[in-house]
């Protein structure tokens, strides 16, 4: 039977020669994930099980990364719970402050995640290691229990839509762009409970850092998991990284798909989401002007290396706009340094925006730029429901790093060509 | 099972953070994570919710985070039963697991007002609308999601698997 790359790698964790959408099936786990808002409550209902082993303690990653460093008395006894239960198990993927980095960033960079693996995470964005050709899920932190006890998970076999983006990105239009516009075109929950799979000339030409922006955001479409063909560019980034084997699954030429969507990418430009949801997404143009209070450059989306050097491509010997305040969050320790190495971070500071450490911080509306009352930002984030990155009466705009970068410069959110022109 | 409760009404897209906002998850324990629920979408829900309601919501309910304290948030505020369009495939996942009953029916969820008195029948999946004439049919559960809602949850379930193993 012709299977899609999400049914190969399903079917093999089941132990099944094959699989179709719709059914229930068992799945082992190459990885389990938990942060610090929702490991303490997998904790606690692990403990209920009675079990005083993980079933694999080099299987499960615990990233505090959302409150951390920890911002107040409550999260740090969440993040110490966490420590606790990291020690009393010994699990070897734990990661403390000054090694850690946001969940979704570090677990691909310290080959942690692989090509064919079968991933869950207690996050919704766990989606993102698609990126790799991984089938990996967003789950709840009651599952995440029973996968840590057990190494296994059930799910329903998704149905695949597949995404073709023909041609070549104009300059400054990079993976969140795509999304965001995808994102625009089918709706929130056009994507419920699917499998987003991302192919054609654009994503072969993608870097790894946009394909993983790209996959980062299939939840925000409602999917179970994006996926992308893995290819040269995929082993290039992993072979330096692994600690084990790993496997390229590919779709088959007949597999087949509920629905599949052409974009000519060579027409996107770069991408605006409206509040208060990603799919109210429109090309910068129809958003220019618009006021900002602050800029956030940062997350599990638009945090990682080529983010930063397109950011400073724009900003470097430039001045942030007066009345605004911009905050820039690299995604992990690795990132951090690099950035530095590179004079990123100074240019960046002398720019006049502020620096830190890797955390998620006001992506959730949890600490590091928390907006007041009326109060509006513009984020290389995911979301921008109501109230969150501060009050309920804030507003959040998305965008990718050059629009953010270009607009941090203006004070009011434009298109990236208008300060630097075409020379992406 | 029997559930009876009156009518609470959302909208379309309702997502986790209105649910429960990310600024009260540093804590798990449900009393306080209940005095928060659906904050952002209706501020006066927690403090007057009667136990027993039944919420009632568009497409797409629970889309967003992956956090349980949505679910948990809502179990603990006293609501009996959810009702919605659709939901959010994680949030789904996660009120089974916990024992949260949720019910898809999209012909209920536009009828339904708010205030209304509803019956439910969770093993049918019969819904009843008591203030006004009514009757829908939500879509039945399958077969080993009810395994792990009769034994109370995804924890009791693989704690039955563990001795299995054993
Ligand atoms: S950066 Fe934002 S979206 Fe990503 S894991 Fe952290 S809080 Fe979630």
């Amino acid at each position: 039977m012709s299977m899609t790359i999400t049914e190969k790698i399903l079917a093999k964790h089941a132990g099944r020669e094959e699989v179709s959408p719709g059914e229930l099936i068992n799945c082992s786990l190459d990885l389990a994930l938990g942060n610090d808002i929702t490991a303490p409550v997998a904790i606690q209902e692990f403990s209920r099980l009675g079990q005083d082993h993980v079933f694999d303690p080099e299987r499960v990653a615990l990233v505090p990364d959302h409150f951390t460093p920890n911002k107040d008395i409550k999260s740090a006894e969440q993040s110490h719970y966490v420590r606790e239960f990291a020690r009393r198990y010994k699990i070897v993927n734990y990661f403390e402050v000054g090694r850690m980095g946001i969940e979704h960033c570090l677990l691909p960079e310290q080959g942690l995640v692989l090509p064919g693996d079968l991933i869950i995470g207690a996050d919704s964005h766990t989606c993102t290691y698609g990126a790799l050709g991984a089938f990996s899920t967003g789950v709840g932190s009651t599952d995440l229990a029973a996968g840590m006890a057990l190494g296994e998970c059930w799910f329903k076999v998704p149905e695949s839509m597949k995404f073709v983006y023909h041609g070549k990105l104009r300059p400054w239009v990079g993976g969140k762009d795509l999304i965001l516009h995808t994102i625009g075109d089918i709706g929130v929950d056009g994507a419920r409970y699917r499998a987003m799979e991302f192919i054609g000339e654009a994503i072969e030409n993608l870097s790894m850092d946009g394909r993983l922006t790209m996959c980062n955001m299939a939840i925000e479409a409602g999917a179970k998991n994006g996926i992308v063909p893995p290819d040269e560019r995929t082993k290039e980034y992993v072979e330096k990284r692994a600690k084990r084997p790993y496997t390229f699954y590919s779709s088959d030429a007949d597999a087949s798909y509920v629905e599949t969507r052409e974009y000519d990418a060579s027409q996107i430009r770069p991408q605006v989401a409206f509040p208060h949801l990603p799919e109210n997404s429109r090309p910068v143009s129809e958003a220019e002007g618009i006021e900002l209070d602050q800029v956030v450059i940062g997350s599990c989306t638009n945090g990682r290396m080529e983010d930063l050097r397109t950011t400073a491509r724009i900003m470097k010997g430039r001045k942030v706009h007066r009345r605004l305040r911009v905050i820039i969050i690299p995604g992990t320790q690795e990132i951090y340094l690099q950035a530095l190495r590179e004079g990123i971070l100074e240019a960046f500071v002398e720019a006049g925006a502020a620096v830190s450490t890797p955390t998620c911080g006001p992506c959730l509306g949890g600490h590091m730029g928390i907006l007041a009352r009326g109060e509006r930002a513009l984020a290389t984030t995911n979301r921008n429901f109501v109230g969150r990155m501060g009050h309920p009466e804030s507003e959040v705009y998305l965008s990718g790093p050059a629009v953010a970068a270009a607009s941090a410069l203006a004070g009011c959110i434009v298109s990236p060509e208008e300060v630097l022109g075409d020379a992406d | 099972m029997q559930i009876k409760g009156v009518v609470y009404k959302f909208g379309n897209d309702v997502d986790t953070d209105q649910i429960i906002p990310a600024r009260y998850l540093n804590t798990i324990d449900p009393a306080e994570l209940a005095a928060h629920c659906m904050e952002d979408a209706d501020p006066e829900f927690a403090g007057t919710v009667r136990p027993g309601a039944i919420m009632v919501a568009g497409k797409n309910f629970g889309c967003g985070s992956s956090r349980e304290h949505a679910p948990i948030a809502i179990k603990a505020a006293g609501v009996s039963c959810i009702i919605a369009a659709s939901f959010a495939r994680i949030f789904y996942r996660n009120a089974v697991n916990i024992g949260l009953p949720i019910l898809e029916c999209p012909e209920a969820a536009a009828a339904l007002e708010e205030g209304e008195t509803v019956s439910v029948d969770l093993a049918g999946g019969v819904i009843r609308n008591l203030t006004r004439s009514g009757e829908y049919q939500a879509a039945p559960f399958p077969s080993f999601m009810q395994e792990i809602i009769r034994q109370g949850g995804l924890i009791n379930y693989v704690q039955e698997r563990m001795k299995k193993r054993a």
